[in-house]
């Protein structure tokens, strides 16, 4: 048997107190960046701020400086936003929020290029204009996915856990979401509808690991007349601490090629599973049995069943 | 005992022989080698294959909002011009009809009017000022004519497209006045665009050489002034007149200006009387023209004006752009005109198309479009295979370096797993995105999560100091609640996703969702089904995980 964990025995418990503090941070983070979003301050994308977004592949190299000047002087534009992409002699060129019928200024970014480089090939990739009615309407959508989903996970989890295992789960879930969301906006990262969609996987799969180590506590309560609540949960996370890391690793590889290979429309999406896994990894162990103790009023309530 | 074993053993296999075999003759066309199947098979057997998404062919997603409010202008003002001449027809005394907003005022105080609009038009309601008569529509008769502009835009743009030529488009309707329209492999998105967001209103209207003010026109304006020089120039434009404007691009240096005309307001013949328009090349100076032929309402009241207005000069307009004002030498009475400008190929063919597909009824004002190009597309179609590539050799090789010839067993399920997803995509007709792809590739790593729980399950039991079967039997049964438990919240979020999601992320949504439920059907059918077979001769001394 090879074995990445050999058979553990850590006092994950007795961290809780560091894990509440750097959770805590890492939420307030989650929470501030929802704040700045609904307030429209976030980097926001143009599929939710509405707007246009040009993508051109050049020939040969240029500078981020030579498009700045060329779009300025012969597209009469000046506030637009360039981004060098990661991919070789990719450029983004994006206007928030501008135009009620789209199509004009995509025209001239388009022509000023072919005008201004004329000794280099330009190749238009992708042109996405969104109008503010359609960008208003996929911000609501958006709202209704997350309250969907919420209430989704809250539902089940619910049905299948006890109370106190609920709360924990649901925390976690809400943690790793909230984490990642954090991570992105202190990143400047864009908050688009991609990333929406990476952080409802998230939500999705942060339970899977969570479930692992709940399934072993539910399992070690019977011990109960033996240990002390915390060494059971002590206990359980050891036993299943080796296929919580095994389980993360596999779904982390795989985030790994998408980060690696994917291109530059993945690419924000593929951050967001990584961080989303790792965090969602530490939040079972640190963030949802914890709070599981927490409510469940330790040690009293657990041995009187 | 034992031959229950087989018997299920029998079962599961045949169930596995049959998905695999079906996936394989779904997703058969996506492969290279289906062009070397026989017709008689191509013929008879699934022929679709994969369907790729707009993001990986390239193509245009565009949703265009129609003006419908305009649409009831159109409408009154149709009214207007059929009702001056009605009215006048009858002698009864009236100054002027007008349309203001969506009412219809007919300044007269003549009751008979009344009877006579109600005549021809029962539907609308009279309202009595002191000087004026003023009908309106219902709310329930406008909203039928706004819901009624939508589907006809719908219709006109398909024909449009149609006549285009694009290999599967999508032209739908959403919501009360959203058209959505789907080009997938369009090489040049800006033609099509132009073409399906023109609203193509041919109207004849006559130039007002009569006025002063003509005379008074500059010879151009140029190109980006026109608004203001309209605005300035407005106080002095007689009322029944406008001031538009025809495009000339000089031929000897390639400058564009736009030439002022001060034009009747009056349509005196629409492109609704049309029923054919053709491109056809000038032979003197090889230049493309559309000439169009009107139906015999159409062909009879040309005739009419043509002979009415001799020396006259007729503008001929299109979305409000003049595009010629030729003088009428005679009354031209077979019903035939001529467009000229100074059109490109291209150009001419997309305003015959235009013009044979008709008019919107209102204008239609793009509200948003995705194009991605075909390099891109490419270039995705790459990155996706790569990432997926990536993907599973890095599960594959930690699955094999770390439960051994268990993590064969896992790894054989998890091919099955991506084969059947394929060939569910495709039973389904599902498209395949970009954003699909990582799903598959998200659920390739949870995939194999399902094999994990088990085997480490079965681990604890072999270090328990329990034989290789019951190890495995026990394993599978304390991880099952586990492994549903852990899918059933991404099954949430995925159909979430897909509730809400756009096209592309709808592709994620399924695949994700496609690919954790076959993961349940791999792993409890098929890993098992292989472990039991393996156990099922020879009780397995030592369990290789």
């Amino acid at each position: 048997m090879i074995e990445i964990i050999k058979k553990t025995n850590i006092n994950f418990m007795g961290f809780r107190n560091y894990a509440f503090t750097f959770s805590g941070i890492l939420m307030i983070l989650g929470i501030i960046a929802i704040i700045q979003v609904a307030r429209g301050s976030a980097n926001l994308g143009i599929d939710f701020a509405g707007g246009t977004e040009v993508q051109v592949k050049f020939d040969h190299s240029v500078t981020l400086q030579q498009v700045r000047h060329v779009i300025t002087e012969n597209a009469g534009i000046k506030d637009f936003e360039l981004q060098d992409l990661p991919t070789v002699n990719k450029v983004l060129i994006q206007i928030k929020g501008k135009e009620d019928t789209v199509g004009q200024y995509s025209d001239k970014i388009v022509n000023a290029l072919k005008d201004g480089f004329k000794d280099n090939t330009i190749t238009v990739d992708s042109i996405s204009e969104i109008g503010p009615k359609v960008g208003s309407r996929l911000r609501i959508d958006a709202m209704w996915a997350i309250i969907a989903a919420s209430i989704g996970i809250l539902v089940y989890v619910t049905w299948r856990f006890k109370f106190r295992f609920s709360v924990g789960a649901t925390i976690a879930t809400f943690h790793d979401v909230l984490a990642v969301l954090g991570l992105f906006y202190i990143m400047g990262a864009e908050i688009n509808l991609i990333l929406l969609s990476a952080l409802l996987t998230i939500a999705g799969y942060s339970l899977t690991d969570t479930v692992v180590v709940f399934d072993r506590i539910r399992e070690n309560l019977g011990l109960i007349n033996k240990y002390s609540i915390i060494e059971i949960v002590n206990r359980s996370i050891n036993e299943v601490f080796s296929r919580t890391i095994v389980t993360s690793l596999t779904v982390f590889l795989s985030g790994v090629s998408l980060f690696i290979f994917g291109g530059e429309i993945l690419h924000g999406f593929a951050t967001a599973i990584l961080l989303g896994v790792i965090i969602g990894t530490y939040s079972s162990v640190f963030v949802a049995t914890p709070i599981v103790l927490l409510f469940g009023g330790g040690e009293k309530i657990a041995k009187r069943k | 005992m034992q031959s229950n074993v087989k018997n299920a053993l029998i079962w599961k296999f045949a169930i596995l022989i049959i998905s695999i075999v079906t996936a394989a003759i779904y997703l058969l066309p996506a492969t290279p080698a289906y062009k070397y199947m026989p017709n008689i098979y191509k013929d008879n057997m699934p022929n679709k294959g994969l369907t790729l998404g707009l993001d990986l062919q390239g193509g245009l997603h565009l949703i265009f909002e129609v003006q419908s409010d305009k649409a009831v202008a159109t409408t009154f003002n149709r009214m207007a011009v059929s009702l001056k001449d009605i009215i006048t027809k009858k002698n009864i005394p009236f100054k002027d009809i007008k349309v203001e907003g969506e009412k219809l005022i007919v300044e007269s105080t003549s009751m008979d009017v009344i009877d006579t609009v109600k005549a021809s038009y029962p539907n609308l309601e009279a309202n009595k000022s002191d000087s004026n008569i003023i009908f309106s529509l219902p709310n329930a008769e406008m909203a039928r004519l706004k819901d009624g502009a939508t589907d006809q835009a719908l219709e006109t743009i398909r024909n449009r497209i149609d006549a285009f030529g694009v290999s599967e488009p999508v032209i739908q309707r959403q919501g009360s006045n959203e058209i959505i329209v789907e080009l997938p492999g369009i090489k040049d998105p800006k033609r099509a665009i132009d073409l399906i967001g023109k609203t193509a209103q041919l109207k004849f209207q006559l130039v007002n050489d009569e006025s002063p003010v003509a005379a008074e026109l500059p010879a151009s304006v140029p190109v980006g002034q026109e608004d203001a020089f309209e605005a300035t120039f407005a106080p002095k434009v007689p009322q029944d007149s406008e001031i538009l404007f025809e495009r000339i691009t000089k031929p000897e240096s390639g400058q564009t200006i736009k030439k002022p005309f001060l034009i009747k307001k009056e349509a005196l013949l629409t492109g609704d009387l049309l029923t054919e328009a053709r491109v056809s090349i000038d032979s003197r100076y090889n230049e493309p023209y559309v000439s169009i032929t009107f139906n015999s309402v159409g062909a009879a009241l040309f005739a009419d004006v043509t002979g009415k207005y001799v020396k006259k000069r007729l503008a001929i307009i299109l979305d409000n752009n003049v595009y010629s004002a030729p003088a009428i030498q005679e009354k031209i009475s077979g019903g035939n005109a001529q467009i000229t400008g100074s059109f490109s190929m291209a150009e001419a063919k997309d305003l015959a198309i235009v013009l044979r597909a008709g008019a919107l009824p209102a204008p239609v004002k793009m509200i948003q479009n995705l194009t991605v190009g075909p390099s891109l597309g490419a270039d995705s179609v790459v990155a996706g295979k790569m990432a997926g590539l990536g993907a599973i050799i890095l599960v594959i090789g930690f699955m094999i370096f770390y439960y051994r010839l268990s993590g064969v067993i896992a790894d054989l399920a998890l091919i099955v797993n991506i084969f059947l997803l394929l060939g569910i995509m495709s039973i389904l007709n599902a498209t395949m995105t970009l954003p699909g792809i990582a799903g598959i590739i998200l659920a390739i790593g949870m995939a194999v999560d399902t094999n994990v729980l088990m085997f480490e399950r079965m681990r604890e039991e072999v270090r328990a100091g329990k034989t290789a079967r019951t190890a495995i039997n026990s394993g599978y049964d304390k991880a099952f609640y586990t492994i549903i438990d852990s899918h059933v919240t991404t099954l949430i979020t995925a159909a979430v996703l897909f509730q809400f999601g756009t096209g592309p992320i709808k592709g994620f949504a399924v695949t994700l969702s496609i690919g954790v439920t076959l993961n349940l059907f791999t792993s409890l059918i098929g890993t098992k089904s292989l472990f039991d077979l393996i156990n099922y001769n020879k009780e397995i001394k030592n369990l290789s995980i």
